[in-house]
């Protein structure tokens, strides 16, 4: 009997017991639907960290002030700290040549206010190179000055919630609006850029850095952002970068260097983490769905006593009645891997396609590795059943009524 | 040829042993005509399934065309009956989900042979049996006689040199068990298959040529028949 007469024969045995058959499958299709869109999420939330963190800007260095020991926290004998310093990213740019832009950042949290209609917002301080650096620009006027001039000049661009909600459809150039206190000229509007990493792009109000400083009355940086060119410039840059500070610093390390792709790779490491454990928790419900196969191909076998006693009367060997009920088995399991693929990829692609910005990602690979799986639990949870029918004895089990 | 030794089965059932053959000792030829004959318990149905390479003596020897079987695995013994032997059961022993010529084709199947040639002759041998306008029937749908004509279609379908029939006509109105002993004749005779009947009917034993009686786990006579009423 060749392999698809082998198929054909457990297909017509399978649909003697239509009803039980599927209800069988039910197990697998579940498993393997859940363990496709639960993996699927777990890729698509990793391919959106990506691009979120490529959408803000790649090859990107940023240093903080303070040293992350690797146990975390802050540490434990404090040596009086030097804040990083907006001299400090000039000394940055001038004496790193792998640097290709330097931007000192300053943050805060203002009210802005423009005649009577007023928000809170989060005010950065920075240079017109934060703009390259971090893939931000301005939909009209112009972002705030080079790093040349650290100017402290008042003049301000809006993020496109602000401009709205302050200015509605009027425009806004050459207005002045007051931030904290202070009056500052408006120059620009930004793009819409939306959500990324929990922060609200579109509610920033950017300001020149010496002006934020003035505002808080504080020399201390945020952070120093810098990148570089090419990726593999990425960690020769960093020791440049911790080289000249360190001497700035008198010799002390009280500052943290570290590239976006640390970042990256720690969330990317994490989430498959995560994925692994979703798809491990989805892959238990395959195996209860195996259970469900070995308990349901044992009562077959049972059932069938007679017809393995006459199989074996007329000549089969114990590895034909072996082979016919693991068959009968993944021909069960895989029947509902398939249904199951079918249906976790039309709920994931449905997913996908109407529901906006839902990280969900249904590759190959996961749909490859979960029909497998699905082919194995049969292997596995047929092979006893099937055993037990190889065993049987031909005299008794043509006696069995 | 048969040629059994001595050959002694035991069953332990609980803390008690029983004996259903306590030392038999036989021998038939090729292209014989037998019956076993006995009441029930006499162990006619275990010599027969020892002698059918469906189970193995607990000693004794046998050999079946010179060479020794009472030793040999589970899966040589399943080759033996494949290659060489014929069933036919009293309660027919058909797959019930599959045609008549699905039946009959099954041992072809375990043969190796391919799809195509296996239909062609699970035809041929019902054909043989008279029923070639049944071939695509469910067992449910013919009668017991014909439902027994299929299984001996299933038998023969190997062409085998052995055919054991167990109370063939057990399960059928004495009309019908009349023609298929008729047609067990017929393939004995007109064939050469060696066809060895149990059965506790001495209507039906005295079809055969020789009868072997049996009593208590032994062969108690050995009587050879006369023809009757010549050969219908």
């Amino acid at each position: 009997m060749n392999f698809l007469e082998s198929i054909a024969l457990s297909l017509e045995a399978l649909a003697v017991n239509r009803f039980r058959s599927v209800l069988t499958m039910l197990g697998i299709i579940i498993g393997v639907c859940s363990v496709i869109l639960l993996v699927s999420i777990g890729e698509g939330a990793k391919a959106y960290v990506v691009t979120q963190f490529n959408s803000l800007g790649t090859n990107v260095i940023i240093v903080t002030p303070g040293k992350t020991q690797t146990s975390g926290g802050p540490p434990i004998i404090s040596s009086t700290v030097h804040p990083l310093t907006v001299s400090d990213a000039k000394v940055l740019s001038e004496r790193c040549p792998r640097l290709a832009l330097v931007a000192p950042v300053v943050f805060g949290l203002s009210s802005v206010k423009y005649l009577n209609r007023a928000r809170n917002s989060p005010i950065l301080g920075t240079t017109n190179e934060f703009g390259d650096i971090r893939n931000l620009h301005v939909e009209v006027g112009s972002f705030i000055p080079k790093a040349q001039d650290y100017s402290e000049k008042r003049v301000c661009v809006l993020g496109r919630t602000v401009k709205k909600e302050l200015f509605g459809e009027d425009n806004p150039l050459g207005k002045m609006v007051s931030i904290g206190g202070s009056k500052f000229r408006v120059i620009g509007v930004m793009k819409k850029k939306g959500r990324s990493l929990g922060l609200d792009l579109d509610e920033l109000v950017f300001v020149p850095v010496r002006a934020a400083q003035q505002l808080y009355s504080t020399e201390a940086l945020l952070e120093i952002l810098m990148n570089v060119p090419r990726e593999s410039d990425l960690k020769p840059a960093q020791e440049e970068v911790r080289e000249v500070l360190q001497q700035r610093h008198e010799g002390e390390e009280d500052f943290t260097v570290h590239d976006q792709g640390d970042m990256l790779g720690i969330l990317q490491t994490l989430l498959t983490a995560l994925t692994y454990a979703l798809g491990g928790i989805a892959a238990i419900s395959l195996l209860v769905g195996g259970i469900g196969i070995m308990n349901i191909m044992l009562v077959s076998v049972h059932e069938r006593t007679r017809e393995i006693g006459i199989r074996k009367a007329v000549g089969a060997k114990r590895r034909h009645i072996l082979a016919q009920f693991i068959i009968e088995s993944v021909v069960l399991s895989s029947l509902g891997g398939l249904i199951g693929v079918g249906l976790g990829v039309g709920i994931g692609e449905t997913i996908a396609a109407f529901v906006e910005d839902f990280p969900i990602q249904v590759s190959a690979w996961t749909v490859g590795m979960a029909f497998c799986f699905s082919f194995l639990v049969g292997v596995f949870f047929g092979v006893y059943p099937a055993r037990r029918a190889s065993l049987l004895d031909p005299i008794e089990a043509l006696r069995f009524e | 040829m048969i040629v059994a030794q001595d050959l002694v089965k035991r069953y332990e059932l609980g803390r008690s042993t029983v004996e259903a053959l306590r030392g038999v000792s036989l021998t038939i030829g090729r292209g014989e005509y037998a019956a076993i004959m006995g009441p029930s318990g006499s162990g006619k149905s275990t010599l027969m399934n020892i002698l059918g390479c469906l189970d193995r003596p607990t000693s004794g020897a046998y050999l079946l065309d010179d060479a020794p079987v009472h030793a040999r695995s589970d899966d040589e013994l399943a080759e033996l009956r494949n290659r060489r032997i014929g069933f036919v059961f009293q309660s027919f022993h058909l797959l019930p989900r599959f045609p008549a010529w699905k039946n009959v084709e099954l041992p072809l199947v375990y043969l190796g042979m391919g799809r195509k040639e296996r239909r062609v002759r699970a035809i041929a041998a019902i054909e043989k049996v008279e029923l070639g306008e049944r071939v695509d029937h469910l067992p449910n749908e013919l009668s017991g006689g014909e439902r027994q004509r299929v299984a001996i279609a299933r038998a023969l379908v190997t062409e085998p040199s052995l055919l054991f029939a167990d109370e063939p006509t057990g399960n059928l109105d004495s009309r019908t068990g009349e023609e298929i002993i008729q047609l067990f004749g017929r393939l004995n005779r007109d064939a050469g298959v060696t066809v060895i009947l149990v059965t506790h009917d001495p209507v039906v034993a005295r079809h055969a040529r020789r009868i072997l009686h049996m009593k208590d786990g032994l062969i108690v006579r050995d009587e050879a028949v006369e023809p009757v009423g010549g050969a219908a």
